[in-house]
């Protein structure tokens, strides 16, 4: 039980009191880029979920047995300096091989979210997630974990974000406000609404 | 020579990449709660900027056009790690409150874009300047956002309380979140009045090239990124 409710935090943690995008301000491009329709953040939304799932998944793999692997490290021998170059590498070739295989195999999936994947390569979030897995100390369930629930923190965002960029588009905005200046100026709003989890956990 | 202090100039007044291309967004939100902060990032990137170009730059003509993407990661990637170990030695403080976003300027995209627009096609010495002038200019940038942010939300100018808390209030959200995005979004908007008085002066700025934008075109990671011409043309469809 104390194991279920220690994910259940990690969980809620991750995706709501520190917004992946709102209070960490990881993945900012496709937040801002790709927002402008609400099924296109959606699609966005859910490839990121896929990718930072899977990548986690692997990277906290890597990490356990190949980087900080204990018998390599009972011989003096310690590779977890590597760890930014090794997660970089493995997650753009992962994001590759991923596009490929939904692309042969399911083909509907791919249909809705491959234009976004390779998109997702150099998203700063992916690696974030890593490496936050990485200091907090999780274990491959809790990385998983909290990659998936970072993810769903960042659909949630982006989801928001565009349902209210769409009602913007009907308003009458100052002209030196139009465009990004706007975009922001409503993140910041989302941004102070979310500060008010952050007395849940 | 004269080149050299034109790449300078154009890192870090013509082509300033906080005020003008609006790149690397992601550390110019995170990091600028204090004017320190920002400082510290910028050097950081700075380091990382300038040795990668120099490296870069050095093994243009052995690098293979194919795989040249994956091999300026690995050396911007190096680089970082590098400068990571040594802020934890020398500088803990500084390195406990950047956390996890220096190692994430291996994605900062001033650094492969750089890299892929400028150091891939061009001398060492250059490249070099290049570097320094692009470093600077975003260590500019986000010092100076950090000076405003820390003095609105602390009423302190790197750590010295220079606003008496007798009579001034601090607006603490400026150091939290909300703050970073609203700063950013004044920013844009004073850069939108800037660029409008230019363009009418005739004297148009560069425009602006990253994320921001939401435009890929002139993004240094478009060499890897293959999806962004096809996501483009989903969103037409959709319209």
């Amino acid at each position: 039980m104390s194991v279920l409710s220690e994910l259940i935090l990690i969980a809620i943690g991750s995706a709501i009191v520190n917004n992946v995008v709102l209070s960490q301000f990881l993945g900012i491009c496709p937040f801002l880029g790709v927002s402008k329709k609400t099924e296109t953040a959606a699609g966005m939304g859910g490839a990121v979920v896929f990718v930072i799932t899977i990548a986690s998944f692997v990277t906290a793999l890597i990490y356990k047995f190949i980087l900080a692997n204990t018998y390599l490290q009972k011989k003096g021998i310690d590779l977890t300096y590597l760890q930014t170059i090794v997660f970089i590498l493995v997650i753009a070739a992962l994001v590759q091989f991923v596009e490929m295989f939904l692309k042969k195999s399911m083909p509907s999936l791919y249909q809705s979210l491959g234009v976004y994947l390779p998109l997702i390569t150099t998203n700063c979030a992916v690696l974030g997630v890593a490496l936050t897995n990485v200091t907090k100390e999780y274990d491959i369930l809790e990385s998983v974990v909290n990659g998936f629930a970072t993810a769903v923190g960042f659909l949630i965002a982006i989801v928001i974000m565009a349902g209210l960029r769409e009602k913007i588009e009907y308003n009458d905005i100052p002209k030196p406000f139009q465009g990004t200046a706007i975009v922001l100026i409503t993140a910041c709003l989302m941004s102070i609404a979310f500060m008010g989890f952050s007395g849940m956990i | 020579m004269n080149r050299n202090v034109e790449r300078l100039y154009n890192g870090i007044i013509k082509e300033n990449p906080t005020f003008v291309l609006m790149l690397g967004m992601c550390p110019t939100l995170a990091v600028t709660s204090s004017a320190m902060n920002g400082l510290g990032m910028g050097l950081s990137t700075t380091v990382v900027l300038v040795f990668a170009n120099l490296l870069i730059s050095l093994f243009r003509k052995v690098i293979p056009n194919g795989v040249r993407m994956p091999a300026f990661i690995v050396i911007v990637a190096s680089l970082v790690t590098m400068v990571q170990f040594l802020m934890n030695a020398y500088t803990p403080d500084l390195s406990k409150s950047l956390g996890v976003y220096i190692p994430l300027i291996v994605v900062n995209c001033i650094i492969l874009g750089r890299a892929e627009s400028y150091a891939s096609k061009n001398p060492v010495v250059p490249s070099i300047f290049d570097g320094i002038g692009m470093g600077l200019g975003f260590t500019l940038g986000l010092t100076c956002i950090g000076l405003v942010r820390e003095i609105l939300g602390a009423g302190q100018i790197f750590g010295y309380q220079v606003l008496s808390l007798d009579w001034f209030t601090p607006i603490t959200i400026f150091v939290m979140a909300p703050g970073a995005f609203l700063v950013l979004a004044v920013l844009v908007v004073c850069m939108n009045l800037v660029r409008a008085k230019m363009d009418a002066k005739g004297k148009p700025l560069a425009a602006p090239s990253g994320c921001l934008t939401g435009d890929c075109a002139s993004c240094g990671q478009s060499a890897l990124c293959t999806g962004k011409t096809q996501a483009v043309s989903s969103d037409q469809k959709t319209e």
